[in-house]
Order: C-alpha cells, then sequence, then structure tokens
C-alpha cells in the first residue's frame, strides 16, 4: 500500500540528489537547476503532507513556493548573465571571491 | 494509488533527477529537469492537487524551464567536464548525499505517517475554487507581497541583464576590431593566392584556401 | 599647644607593657613635617623662584625643626626622669592585634639624636647655599637635601619599628639620590647605585630581623613592635630567636652605619658633593645603625652573643679602616675611611654594653667630623675642585679660617686631651677594657693611634710647607665666603666643648651625658678605680701624642715620605692604597655568579621557556587557525558540502539512535 511516507521518502531522495548537485557541479547554471530541484523535492513533501492531513494549507504553500522560485530564477538568471558577460565564465571555481 | 503505479513513476522521476545532476552538457542537465517535473506532476494529480500540477506544467515546466534554456543557449555554453575537477571533494559530496538519501529515505518509509487521519477527502479538495479561496482569505497578505516581490523580480532582472553604456561602445569597438581583423586577413589571403599564381610558372602547387588565415572566432559573445 | 595630663604611654599596639611617664605634644609631627614641606617647596616652585628663595626655605624648614627639636629637648630635660613626650600623629597599620602607628615620641635618646641631626643639619644647609651655588640644579640638591631631613627625623622620631623602617629606607634612598647627583657622569652614578644596592641588602636582614622579632612576640601574645614592648619583652623571648633577630638586625645596622662587611659603598659614597658627604655620610645617617641598636638595646642585651659579635665587628672596622686611611691620597677618601674607623669605635662601645657611650661618640663625631669634612669642602672650594692631597700644601697661608678650623677637628679626632672626641673616646675604651674585653681595648688603642696618625698626616700635606699643585690654582685659591666659614667656626666650638657633657668621674665630673640617656639605655657602671681609669687615658692619650708626632714629623720634614712607605713595604702599602681590593674579591665572589645565575635565568628560563610558552602558543594558534583557515575558501560550494556533511551526520545520528 503506498502512503504518505512513501512520498515523503521520493521527495527525500529528489532532495538528496539536488544537494548533490550543487555541491559537485562547476557549471554556476547547472548547480542553480539542481536547487530548483530541491524546491521541487520540497513541494512534493508538501503536496503529501496536505494530502495526508486533508488541509489545502500544504498546497497553498506550494503555490507560493513556485512563485517565488519563478522570480528567483528571473533574478538569478539575470546575474548570470552580468557575470558571464564580466568573467567570460560560467564555472564556479574561478568565481571564488570570499577565499579566505 | 498502486505500488504498481507508483514504483515505476518514481525511478522514472528519480532517473530525471540523476540525469539533472550527472549530465554534462547543460542542455541535457535542462531537457532532465523538465522530465522530472512532469512526473512530479503526475504525483500531484495522484494526490489530489490538481491546480498545483496545472500550474507546476505551465508555470514550472512552461515558464522557468524555458527561461534557463534560454539563457543556456544565449550565452552558448559547452559541455565542461561535468564534476568538479578535486576528485576528493567530490567523493565527499556523492558520499554524504547518499549517506542523507539512503537513510533518510529509510527511515521515512519505517515510520508510520498517519495517513488522512480519518478524513476523507472532499471532491472539491485541490481545485482550483478552493485553492483560491483559500489564498484570498488566510493567505491573502502573502499574496499580495508574492505579487510586489513579482514586481521587485521582473524589475531587477531587467536592470540586471541590461548592458551598461560603457559595455554597449566596449562591445561595439570589439566588433569593429574583430570587422578590421577580418579585412586584414581577406587581403592577407588575396595576397597569398597572387603570390600563388606567379609561383605556378615554378611548378609550386597553389596554396590552398584560407587555410592559414583563421578568420577571428567569435572574439565577443 | 601642648597637654600637660599625663597618661599612660599606648602610642601603639595593643600589648603595651611599658609603664614610663608620657606627654602629649602635638608639635612634634612638624620636626619632620617642615623639611617635608620644604622639600615640596623646592620641588614645585624651586626653579621658578630662584636660588635665594631656595636657599631660604631650605634653611629655614631645618631651623623650625631646630626650634621645636630644642623645645622638646628642654622639655624632657626639665621633665621627671623617664618621661617621653608622644605625638600618636594616626593609625597606620592594624591587623588583628597588631598595629603600627605614624607616633613620635621624643625620650632622653632621641632628644639627643634629634638635637643633632637638626643642628649640625641646620649648619650644613647653610654651607650649601654657598657651596652649590655655582650649581644649576640647585633646587633639586635642597630638595633631595630637605626630604633627607625629613627621613632621618622620621626615623629618630618614630616609636616603632616599621615607622623607623620607613625612615631608614628614605635616607637611603635620599643617600642615593645624593651620592649620584651629578649623574651625568657615569662612575658617580654608579657611586650611588652601589650605595644603594649595597644598602638594600643591609636592609633585607633588616626586615628578617623585625619578622622574627614579631613572629615570636606575637606568639607570646604581645603583637608589637613598638620600641618600649621590644625592650620590655625581649629577656622573655626564647634565646635562638633573640639572637637571631639581633644578629639580622645588626647586618642591617652593618649597611647602614658601613661596618665589615657592608662598608663599601662609603668611600665610593665621596662622589657625591661634599656637604653630602658631611651630612650624610658623616654626622646623621651613618649613625641610624648606632641609634638603632641603642634603641633596641633591651634585646641586644638579652642576646649576649650578639653583643659580643657587635664588638668584634667593631673593632675589626676600626682597625681594618684606619690601615686604609693612611694610605689614601684623596683628601675625602681619607675622611671616609676615618668615619668607617669612628663608626667602628661606636659599635665596640655598644658591643660591650656602654650603649650612652657609643651615643656619645656619635655626637662627638658629628661635630669634628662634620667639621673635617666642611672643611675639605671648604679646601676643594678653595683650590679650584682639587681633591689629591698631594698636589696641595700650605694652604693654611691662603685660608687661614678654614686651617684653623680644620686644626681643631684633627686635635679632637685625635683624642686630644680638652677637646670633645678626647672624651668620648676615653669612655669607650674604659669601658671596654672595664667590661674584660681586653683585646677590644687594646685595638681600640691601636686605632687610636692610627687615627691621630693619618689626621695629622692629612694636615700636613694639606696646609703646611709649600704648595706642590700648580701656580694657576695657587693664584687663584682663595678662603670661602661666610655661609661656608661660620658653620665651620660654631662645629669648632662644639668639637672643643661638646665634650663636657660626658666628663667621667675620674675628672671631677658626673657624666651628666651618660646620666641624661640612663633611662632610654639602660646605666653603665664602669666600675673602675679612679687611678685605673687614669691610667687607661694616659695609654690613650699617649697613643694619640705619638701617632701626632710621628707623622708630624715624617711628613713636615719630607711631603714625599709615602714614597719611601711605597718602596718598602710595596705589596703591603699598595694594598693598603687599594683599600686591600675588597671591591674585587666581592665583584668576583658575589656579583658575578649573580650576574652569571641571572644570565642562566634570562637566557635559559626567560627567553626559551617562558618567552617560549608565550610566542609557542601564540604560533599554536596561528597554526591552528591556518589549517582551519583553509575551510573558508570562498566558494560557496565548499560551505554546502559543508552543510551536507553536516545534515548526513545528524540523519545517521538520529537513525542510529544516538539523538532524536
Amino acid at each position: 500500500m503506498i502512503g504518505t511516507s512513501h512520498y515523503l521518502a521520493l521527495s527525500a531522495l529528489l532532495f538528496a540528489i539536488g544537494a548533490v548537485g550543487v555541491v559537485v557541479r562547476r557549471n554556476v547554471i547547472i548547480i542553480f537547476m539542481s536547487v530548483e530541484l530541491m524546491l521541487n523535492a520540497a513541494n512534493l513533501a508538501f503536496v503529501a503532507g496536505a494530502n495526508s492531513l486533508g488541509t489545502m494549507g500544504g498546497q497553498s504553500i506550494v503555490f507560493f513556493v513556485m512563485t517565488v522560485a519563478a522570480a528567483e530564477a528571473a533574478v538569478g538568471l539575470a546575474v548570470i548573465l552580468a557575470l558571464f558577460r564580466n568573467r567570460q565564465t560560467v564555472s564556479a571555481d574561478e568565481i571564488a571571491l570570499l577565499r579566505g | 494509488m498502486s505500488a504498481f503505479l507508483f514504483y515505476p513513476l518514481a525511478a522514472c522521476a528519480l532517473a530525471g533527477a540523476l540525469g539533472v545532476v550527472l549530465a554534462r552538457n547543460p542542455v541535457r542537465s535542462a531537457l532532465s529537469l523538465v522530465v522530472t517535473l512532469f512526473f512530479l506532476a503526475v504525483f500531484y494529480v495522484f494526490l489530489q492537487a490538481h491546480l498545483v500540477a496545472a500550474l507546476q506544467i505551465i508555470v514550472y515546466a512552461g515558464a522557468v524551464m524555458v527561461l534557463f534554456l534560454f539563457v543556456i543557449t544565449l550565452l552558448n555554453l559547452e559541455s565542461d567536464s561535468g564534476v568538479r575537477e578535486r576528485p576528493a571533494l567530490a567523493a565527499a559530496g556523492f558520499l554524504a548525499g547518499a549517506v542523507v538519501a539512503i537513510l533518510l529515505a529509510k527511515g521515512l518509509l519505517d515510520s508510520t505517517v498517519p495517513d488522512a487521519r480519518g478524513v476523507t477527502l472532499g471532491e472539491t479538495f485541490g481545485t482550483t475554487k478552493v485553492l483560491a479561496r483559500q489564498l484570498f482569505s488566510e493567505y491573502l497578505v502573502a499574496f499580495e507581497l508574492t505579487s510586489i516581490l513579482l514586481l521587485v523580480a521582473v524589475v531587477g532582472a531587467v536592470v540586471l541583464a541590461k548592458r551598461t553604456v560603457e559595455e554597449g561602445e566596449r562591445d561595439e569597438a570589439r566588433t569593429m576590431a574583430a570587422a578590421e581583423a577580418e579585412t586584414e586577413a581577406a587581403h592577407r589571403v588575396i595576397a597569398a593566392h597572387e603570390a600563388a599564381h606567379d609561383h605556378l610558372d615554378h611548378g609550386h602547387a597553389p596554396h590552398s584556401g584560407p587555410g592559414h588565415v583563421h578568420a577571428p572566432a567569435g572574439g565577443h559573445h | 599647644m601642648h597637654d600637660l595630663a599625663i597618661q599612660l604611654v599606648g602610642a601603639s599596639g595593643a600589648a603595651s607593657a611599658t609603664t614610663a611617664a608620657a606627654v602629649t605634644a602635638p608639635y612634634l609631627r612638624f620636626i619632620p613635617l617642615a623639611p617635608l614641606v620644604g622639600m615640596l617647596f623646592h620641588v614645585l616652585l624651586g626653579y621658578r623662584l630662584g636660588r635665594t628663595a631656595v636657599g631660604v626655605v631650605a634653611c629655614g624648614a631645618v631651623a623650625i625643626s631646630f626650634a621645636l627639636a630644642t623645645r622638646a629637648f628642654l622639655a624632657v630635660m626639665g621633665a621627671p626622669e623617664g618621661t617621653a613626650l608622644v605625638d600618636p600623629v594616626y593609625q597606620w597599620l592594624a591587623s588583628g592585634e597588631f598595629s603600627a602607628n605614624v607616633a613620635f615620641r621624643v625620650d632622653a635618646l632621641s632628644s639627643v639624636m634629634i638635637m643633632i641631626v637638626t643642628g649640625v643639619g641646620f649648619l650644613i644647609h647653610l654651607y650649601s647655599t654657598a657651596y652649590m651655588s655655582h650649581d644649576e640644579s640647585y633646587a633639586r640638591f635642597f630638595a633631595y637635601l630637605n626630604l633627607f631631613m625629613a627621613a632621618m627625623l622620621v626615623l629618630v622620631l618614630g616609636d616603632n619599628l616599621p615607622l623607623m623602617f620607613v625612615g631608614w629606607e628614605g635616607v637611603g634612598l635620599c643617600s642615593y639620590l645624593l651620592i649620584g647627583f651629578w649623574y651625568a657622569d657615569p662612575d658617580k652614578a654608579s657611586a650611588g647605585k652601589k650605595a644603594f644596592l649595597v644598602n638594600r641588602i643591609g636592609d633585607a636582614a633588616f626586615l628578617l630581623g623585625a619578622f622574627t622579632l614579631f613572629w615570636a612576640l606575637a606568639d607570646m601574645g604581645h603583637a608589637s613592635l613598638a620600641f618600649a614592648d621590644i625592650n620590655a619583652h625581649a629577656t622573655s623571648l626564647p634565646d635562638g630567636v633573640a639572637l637571631a633577630a639581633a644578629l639580622l638586625l645588626f647586618v642591617g645596622a652593618t649597611g647602614k652605619s658601613a661596618q665589615i662587611p657592608l662598608y663599601v659603598w662609603l668611600p665610593d659614597a665621596m662622589a657625591g658633593p661634599t656637604p653630602v658627604s658631611a651630612l650624610i655620610h658623616a654626622a646623621t645617617m651613618v649613625t641610624a645603625g648606632v641609634y638603632m641598636v641603642a634603641r633596641l638595646h633591651g634585646l641586644f642585651e638579652a642576646a649576649p652573643m650578639a653583643l659580643q659579635v657587635i664588638a668584634v665587628i667593631g673593632a675589626a672596622t676600626a682597625l681594618m679602616a684606619a690601615t686604609i686611611g693612611i694610605a689614601q691620597n684623596d683628601i675625602k677618601k681619607v675622611l671616609a675611611y676615618s668615619t668607617v674607623s669612628q663608626l667602628g669605635y661606636m659599635f665596640m662601645a655598644l658591643g660591650v654594653g656602654a650603649f650612652a657611650a657609643g651615643i656619645f661618640h656619635v655626637m662627638t663625631h658629628a661635630f669634628f667630623k662634620a667639621l673635617l669634612f666642611l672643611g675639605a669642602g671648604s679646601v676643594i672650594h678653595g683650590l679650584h675642585e682639587q681633591q689629591d692631597i698631594r698636589a696641595m700644601g700650605g694652604v693654611r697661608e691662603k685660608m687661614p679660617i678654614t686651617h684653623a678650623t680644620f686644626l681643631v677637628g684633627v686635635l679632637a679626632i685625635a683624642g686630644v686631651p680638652g677637646l670633645s672626641g678626647f672624651f668620648s673616646k676615653d669612655e669607650i675604651l674604659a669601658s671596654a677594657f672595664a667590661g674584660g674585653h681586653y683585646g677590644i681595648w687594646l685595638v681600640g688603642v691601636l686605632g687610636a693611634g692610627m687615627t691621630a696618625f693619618y689626621m695629622t698626616r692629612l694636615y700636613v700635606l694639606t696646609f703646611r710647607g709649600t704648595f706642590r699643585g700648580d701656580h694657576h690654582t695657587w693664584d687663584h685659591a682663595h678662603e670661602s665666603p661666610l655661609p661656608m666659614t661660620v658653620p665651620l667656626m660654631v662645629l669648632a666650638a662644639l668639637a672643643i666643648v661638646g665634650g663636657y657633657v660626658g666628663i667621667p668621674h675620674a675628672l671631677g665630673g658626673h657624666n651628666a651625658f651618660g646620666g641624661y640617656l640612663a633611662p632610654s639605655v639602660g646605666h653603665h657602671e664602669l666600675g673602675l678605680s679612679v687611678a685605673t681609669e687614669l691610667g687607661l687615658m694616659a695609654v690613650s692619650v699617649a697613643a694619640g701624642l705619638l701617632g701626632i708626632a710621628i707623622a708630624w714629623r715624617m711628613y713636615t720634614v719630607e711631603p714625599e715620605a709615602d714614597a719611601d712607605i711605597a718602596g718598602r713595604l710595596r705589596g703591603l702599602y699598595r694594598s693598603m692604597g687599594e683599600a686591600y681590593r675588597i671591591d674585587a674579591l666581592y665583584d668576583r665572589a658575589i656579583v658575578q655568579p649573580l650576574m652569571r645565575v641571572s644570565d642562566f635565568l634570562w637566557r635559559t628560563v626567560d627567553v626559551v621557556f617562558i618567552d617560549g610558552i608565550a610566542n609557542g602558543s601564540a604560533t599554536a594558534a596561528r597554526s591552528i587557525g591556518g589549517v582551519w583557515r583553509q575551510w573558508s575558501t570562498g566558494n560557496v560550494q565548499h560551505y554546502m558540502l559543508t552543510v551536507l556533511i553536516g545534515v548526513a551526520l545528524v540523519v545517521l545520528a538520529v537513525s542510529i539512535g544516538v539523538a532524536g
């Protein structure tokens, strides 16, 4: 029987994959996409929770997450564009200014 | 939802996710993400979140990912080496991620999460009407703030992505220089051809085409 | 102003056991206070208001002290025997049962001391106004001099050991400041440093003695360091303790009063201006040790072995210093060793139990030694800073007053009958003989002969014969101005009559001095027959006259006689001239090893070990930091990795069951 816990487990797996992606990849855009993946994993968890508890609150949150993710994607990609124009690179290794 | 459906669908979603993380070509990575989003939308439908599923496809897969693809193609990115250069860190990342993934999934599967606490979901659960009612009553403030956020994001994106005046001039200058270099190169080719013709009498084979002279390969993007 | 209410003295200490009558005299505090105020004046306003003002204030302050001291002295003299004036100023140290207060007390002993200190002090201040008139640090000089007076008076007036120690340290400080007064000259500065350091050793012993004393007294239930209490309970102290305390205190006295083994600073102290030598190193500070022993006579009497030690050291010092003095060529050095020698006599007196005789000699010595030093200063001044007697001679023609007064001083110190020195020295020798200390007596007689000898030598080579220096100096030689000659004359008069207060029974007197001091220091009957006493007198006088005669003969005939002696006795004479190279011995035996220890401590313990720890912890912190620093790569992905690892660990912990 597939229950909520299955969905939550799937969500966890997706989240972990996304996290690994953020850590491991060099290309900034792919890192960004991994972040989107993580967000979607969270959305799945919320929807599963809404289903489990019978309230619409979970889905409302998903609504907002999507909106914010869209805004974030717009701005973030604009930043990447500007970055690329200045540095001619999108490799995360070469954009390390906070070196301690 | 029966296990018969769940596991394959879940496997596909996971495959898509892995594709995002492991693909070398950024375009492939983006398309994998689109695939994942689609499968997630399927799950939303099964979880009685119809509007959310529709939004997922329309907004997320249809707008956001398209934007991603725009930028990828605009930047004309090539496939990179994929995983970062320091294998030790990458290995650590994989390991940590694996630990989290496996343990968390296993823990969640083993635990008992209460199912629909004795509440049967109504027929209207997850429809537009119900969701809208929630948004405009309980979460009204958040709704309004989010709209402001979108406005700010639009303005910000435009400002950030716009070229400044200097940059524009710089690019123009580069274009001009590139053009001049090209004409320079063309002249040299012509001269070489003429020289080659002079040598014809001596039996030398003419130089093949503009093999030595390279047009400056896109000095700027 | 003074309250005539007679009250049982409880000036300090909770368990005071004295029953002597005491009279409150609130003016006592001004005796040391006046010079202290004078010092403040010199420090704050001295350079702004000019030399005349400084001179007036300096001498005036001491004059005030002298006036008050006279009043106190007359009061004590007129009061019933054993009365003391007290002035409890305020409570200073208090801890449990113990208390030591700033409280002044004038009894017979201290009344004599304050008269000497303020009287001779005043004359020397007056002298200094002329002697130092060309010096640019005029105000600083009198500031130090006034400060010295204040400290010395505190020393003498204090009624308890801690307060006396304050004065003790104060005079040590002023001695250092004044010896090294011309500090720009490194030799002079070194001399000051040497004086201070050697004194310090004595002071350490003094403190140890005081602690021993207090510890033992407190054990017995009398937690007090007031002199009255110490003297009262000294006999009930365990023998070993009394001896230890007495000896430790005496070591302190050897430092301050320049006895073996801590006398080495006094000859070097001649680097200071001559008035300083006169005041501090002849008349007052160096007598502090003698005063201290006399003041604590109860303690010393309770430890007869200590008195033996004192007598022996005093005698040895007296003899040794006299032999060195014979071979010195600097006029001040001769007088310096003479001082050391005469101090030895004072300790001889104390050692045989004749405390009053010791104080008597303090007084007469103050008169004639100050006189001699001031006279030497006058000569040095007149001969334009010349101090070597080999380059002098015939000075009496140019400086008649100086000559006359100096001659009085020489005769006094040589023990010529009729002058003060005779009476005091004689009493000491008689006491030694009467006590059965024949060895001490013999040494004293020999010393007297030598004293007469080298003083006459000094006199002849300086004032008689023909001048052996250069013409230029001779032409400019002149008698000193009035502010210098008047004190000389006053001191000469005192050197003549000062002894008459102590005319012994044998000569028809009744030793008023000894009788006056008896309530303070105990009575010491000689127990000799008149004939014996006269006989002893004759012997010492003979020794003195013999010394004078030989020296006169030798040096008037042949001023270069020293060269002959040097030729014949060679090694012995040379080592006498070099003071037996004791300084070099101390250096090799004590100073160098200490320096080596100190060097080791520095190089190994401090630099390697302690600095190593300090620097090492810094280096360790830096290297640990250097390791951790690498985590801040600036690469956000690295940070994310850290977060991921953290999450993994948490999840791990939860699933294992350790947490959550």
